[in-house]
């Protein structure tokens, strides 16, 4: 703000001071009272104590169940975790037990995807690849929110030099580009000759914290200077206490939010690792394996890529289309004060 | 003031006319939420004649904004009038097509929002959102800057050419406020709504602007619609009254007579809490009956210095009767020489000092009340600050019963924060929305260790009991109660602790007047009762009278003036005391 002179800092003329003895009309004007019975007066600020208590979390599930979007991806992501923890409902047919006999085969009973060209069932493929994609996604997402979680935290909350070193930290990784850095890093000997689902889980979560991070600082900071995080310090709560205790789980809408949309992501950045050769082993079945397996012959049978990559999309907009509904139930504007 | 162009003929030739120029009847206007409909207001009616200013007073929720922005066409989405009529100049526009509101809006009907930050467009320059305004009712003109310019000179803009040429961040909060009336009443509205229009602002300018927007719609005959929840303020600056309360209109009439004479419970129950026209401090039912013991028996103490008035007899009276061991009258809290600067960074890593406390010192008796009494930037919440030894002093020191706070540490610190406790401004902020009610007011007992889960529990039901909440509430979130219940939850977890002094960061300014007074007497209550010390910081001085026994008056950092209560009051010394004091709106109209 500039030293300009304001009318409101001007030094005051004397005789502003005369007291102000209200206005009177010369108007006639009608004194109205309304009947009581109209409005009964209620004791002053009662507590209103219809309605069960209801959490925050509580009021956001209220919202959140009533979703169309959230109840179709709650329904896919529970169909996908399903079929992922146990592939052997879902698929009677042994995906590896492959015969040349069946080659490029088209759909026929017991076999409705048909087959590779290796002579492999497209439809148990399909069934048996979501473990191996799904661990990847769930277990990056959860390394990430340790990691770019606690590095988020502390720069926000703390600030100062921390804060510095851990941002420009976070902006370097966040400067290289997922997919590049995945691929330049499962090059290196102890990843190339170590290739397993969590060797992809460990590339991933280290060139995906920083996004975390960075949600996480800006919620910390937001809620870092609250007035019930001064009011527990001065209760004698430590700084560090107050941060696990109050600051962080003030910050968690945001975070889940992106964690829930980053999880559809790191499925599909595992997916293009392994379509490049670069992610999953070739004994590990996984979508991005059986695209890769798939593309030469895209062509001539279009079908055999079609299927393990609709099972892909599928899993990844339901977790898409979950975090919306997230970011929709828990966006603090939403809420009501 | 020269108001030289001002269309006369257009407001003034039916100045004297009887013909109501704003006329709401019946009025319902429905909000259709989540939940299903909600009726906001149900048989509101009121006039406005032309020229006339009619004020509508009600707390938060009472539909009193929602009436007035029907009246302009301006309801938010979900809310419609569902009943009722508009009549503006004869005129009905309850249902009129949007091109007729538009047409309306401007340059019969003017606004004047409530939160002079938010409403100005930052990214555009002052002149151009005044010119906006007149171009849309097609008032700019050949020379559009010059007409920008006399308005904002107008509304009380210095050098009103250039600052056409700032941005909204170059403005205090006042000036924007008054850009905001330049824009109102640019287009020569005979109707101006003013929705709160000063309560964002400091009480000195605050009369400032009220006393100039008075100038110009008397000069102009502009008649105002202004809404407010400050009955004293109402009463001062306008004709008629018309209280709402929950949607309803419960009693409307002249000002004057209402304030005097108010017939409807609600508005007997609003005169009688504004705190505005209250007259002298709160007292506990137990101290009036032990003044009045005192009284009678004559034993009022001889010790006592002539001028120490009622507060100070009450407290020496109840010391007798119930033989306090702690000793009332020793210092509790002293500040000697206390100064903060804060270091403002600058261009390229250049700093520039900013003293916000400057050489202040202050003494808090135990079991009275200290008021800090300021506007904003006065320095005063910094100061709380570093009572609570929450931020380090710059130089001075704060003894808290003898020991120096700042040099605290460890265990000692610790159990210093058992023995001062804050209560902060914002209701919304001070709890966390994850807590519920039991582990919020535990939470202070856990932290030191204090009892078990059983005798925890009962103590927080105690507290709860103290602050006259229903233990049910204990299971409820923050976000299920009303700021004053809130604020009431505060003052429980302060008072979880037990201790000899709480700090009020402006603990009630937020709140509702009828809820404002309860909070405070609550606090008296409290006060009687655990002999607790108070160091009250506020901007109004209004509710120092009702609760302090000395003020300390602070002005860009400094200490200006410090006496009793009633000193300041009756016989303040320093000019800016008296600003302050003649700011109160409504002080001077039931003496």
């Amino acid at each position: 703000m500039s030293e300009n002179l304001t009318p409101e800092n001007e030094p005051r003329k004397p005789g502003t001071a005369t007291p102000r003895l209200g206005k009177s009309s010369t108007r006639v004007i009608e004194h109205f009272v309304a009947p009581l019975e109209e409005t009964p007066l209620a004791a002053v600020d009662k507590v209103d104590e219809s309605g069960a208590p209801l959490s925050l979390w509580a009021e956001a599930w209220r919202n959140l169940r009533k979703q169309p979007l959230f109840i179709i991806s709650a329904v896919l992501i529970v169909l996908v975790v399903v079929v992922a923890a146990f592939p052997q409902w879902f698929a009677s047919v042994d995906p590896t037990s492959c015969t040349l006999d069946n080659s490029a085969e088209g759909p026929r009973s017991g076999h409705p995807m048909g087959f590779t060209l290796q002579g492999c069932d497209v439809y148990a493929r399909m069934i048996h690849g979501t473990r191996a994609s799904l661990m990847v996604g769930i277990f990056t997402t959860l390394g990430v929110l340790i990691i770019g979680g606690t590095m988020g935290a502390l720069a926000g909350y703390y600030g100062g030099w921390l804060d510095s070193i851990l941002a420009r930290l976070g902006d370097i990784f966040f400067a290289l580009p997922l997919i590049l850095g995945a691929i330049v890093m499962m090059q290196l000997p102890a990843f190339r000759d170590n290739r397993s689902v969590w060797t992809v889980v460990a590339v991933l979560v280290v060139f995906g914290w920083p996004q975390i991070a960075r949600i996480t600082r800006g919620a910390v900071i937001e809620n870092r200077n609250s007035d019930y995080v001064t009011a527990a310090k001065a209760l004698g709560l430590s700084r560090f206490s107050a941060l696990v205790k109050h600051v962080l789980p003030n910050s968690l809408a945001p975070i889940i939010v992106v964690a829930s949309i980053s999880l559809g992501t790191f499925i599909v950045a595992e997916a293009t690792l392994s379509f490049l050769g670069l992610g999953l082993p070739q004994s590990i079945m996984s979508w991005g394996n059986d695209i890769a397996a798939a593309q030469p012959q895209v062509r001539n049978n279009p079908a055999v890529l079609l299927w393990p990559a609709v099972a892909l999309s599928i899993t990844v907009l339901s977790f898409i289309m979950l975090g919306d509904a997230l970011r929709d139930a828990l966006d603090p504007k939403a809420r009501k004060r | 003031m020269a108001l030289a162009n001002i269309d006369m003929n257009k407001s003034g030739a039916r100045a004297a006319s009887d013909v109501p120029l704003l006329e709401i009847k019946d009025l319902a206007i429905t909000f259709d939420t989540q939940g299903g409909p909600v009726n906001a207001v149900r048989n509101a009616h009121l006039t406005v004649m032309p020229g006339e200013t009619v004020a509508i007073v009600g707390e938060s929720g009472s539909g009193k904004s929602t009436t007035a922005l029907a009246a302009i066409g301006l309801l938010p989405s979900n809310g419609r009038v569902s009943g009722g009529q508009i009549i503006f100049d004869g005129e009905d526009i309850t249902n009129a097509s949007s091109k007729r509101i538009v047409e309306l809006r401007g340059n019969s009907i003017g606004m004047v929002p409530q939160d002079p930050m938010s409403n100005l467009n930052p990214v555009w320059k002052i002149g151009f959102q005044v010119k906006e305004t007149l171009k849309a009712n097609g008032l700019a003109g050949a020379n559009s800057k010059e007409r920008v310019a006399e308005v904002l000179a107008e509304a009380g803009l210095p050098d009103a050419a250039a600052r056409a040429k700032q941005y909204p961040h170059e403005f205090s909060g006042g000036m924007r406020q008054r850009a905001l009336i330049a824009i109102g009443l640019a287009c020569r509205p005979r109707l101006l709504i003013a929705d709160e229009p000063t309560s964002a602002l400091d009480v000195t300018v605050q009369g400032q602007i009220l006393d100039h927007l008075d100038r110009m719609t008397t000069e102009l005959n502009t008649a105002v619609l202004l809404i407010t929840h400050d009955l004293g303020l109402a009463a001062e600056r306008a004709e008629k009254l018309v209280v709402m309360y929950k949607g309803q209109v419960v009693e409307s009439g002249p000002a004057l007579e209402i304030l005097r004479n108010p017939r409807h419970p609600y508005t007997q129950r609003l005169v009688n809490s504004a705190p505005s026209l209250a007259s002298k401090r709160l007292q506990s039912g137990k101290a009036k009956e032990a003044l009045a013991a005192a009284a009678a028996a004559g034993t009022v103490e001889v010790a006592k210095p002539a001028d120490v008035k009622k507060a100070d007899a009450v407290a020496h009276a109840e010391e007798i009767k119930t033989h306090k061991p702690a000793g009332r009258g020793d210092t509790i809290l002293e500040i000697k020489n206390l100064t903060k600067v804060f270091k403002l960074r600058g261009a390229l890593g250049k700093s520039t000092d900013f003293k916000a406390v400057d050489d202040v010192s202050i003494t808090v008796k135990r079991g009275s009340t200290m008021a800090i009494v300021g506007e904003s930037g006065s320095g005063k919440s910094t100061v709380a600050q570093m009572a609570l030894s929450l931020l380090a002093p710059t130089e001075g020191s704060i003894l808290f019963d003898g020991v120096e706070v700042n040099t605290l540490k460890g265990k000692a610190l610790f159990d210093f924060r058992r023995r001062v406790q804050p209560i902060f401004q914002d209701p919304y902020g001070s709890l966390d929305p994850m807590f519920n009610i039991y582990r919020t007011i535990e939470e202070p007992l856990k932290i030191h260790k204090i009892g078990n889960a059983k005798s925890r529990e009962k103590k927080v039901r105690e507290l709860l009991d103290q602050v006259s909440m229903p233990a049910s509430t204990m299971q409820r979130f923050p976000n299920e109660l009303s700021g004053g219940q809130r604020q009431r939850i505060a003052i429980a977890r302060a008072l979880a602790l037990n201790p000899d002094v709480i700090i009020c960061d402006e603990a009630v300014s937020a709140l509702d007047v009828l809820v404002q007074a309860q909070v405070l007497n609550l606090l008296n209550e409290l006060q009687e009762e655990l002999g607790l010390t108070y160091l009250f910081i506020t901007h109004d001085l209004a509710v120092v009278r009702q609760i302090a026994d000395e003020v300390s008056v602070m002005q860009k950092g400094r200490l200006v003036e410090q006496a009793t209560t009633d000193e300041v009051f009756n016989n303040p010394q320093q000019k800016y005391t008296q600003d302050l004091l003649n700011a109160i709106p409504g002080a001077s109209l039931l003496v």
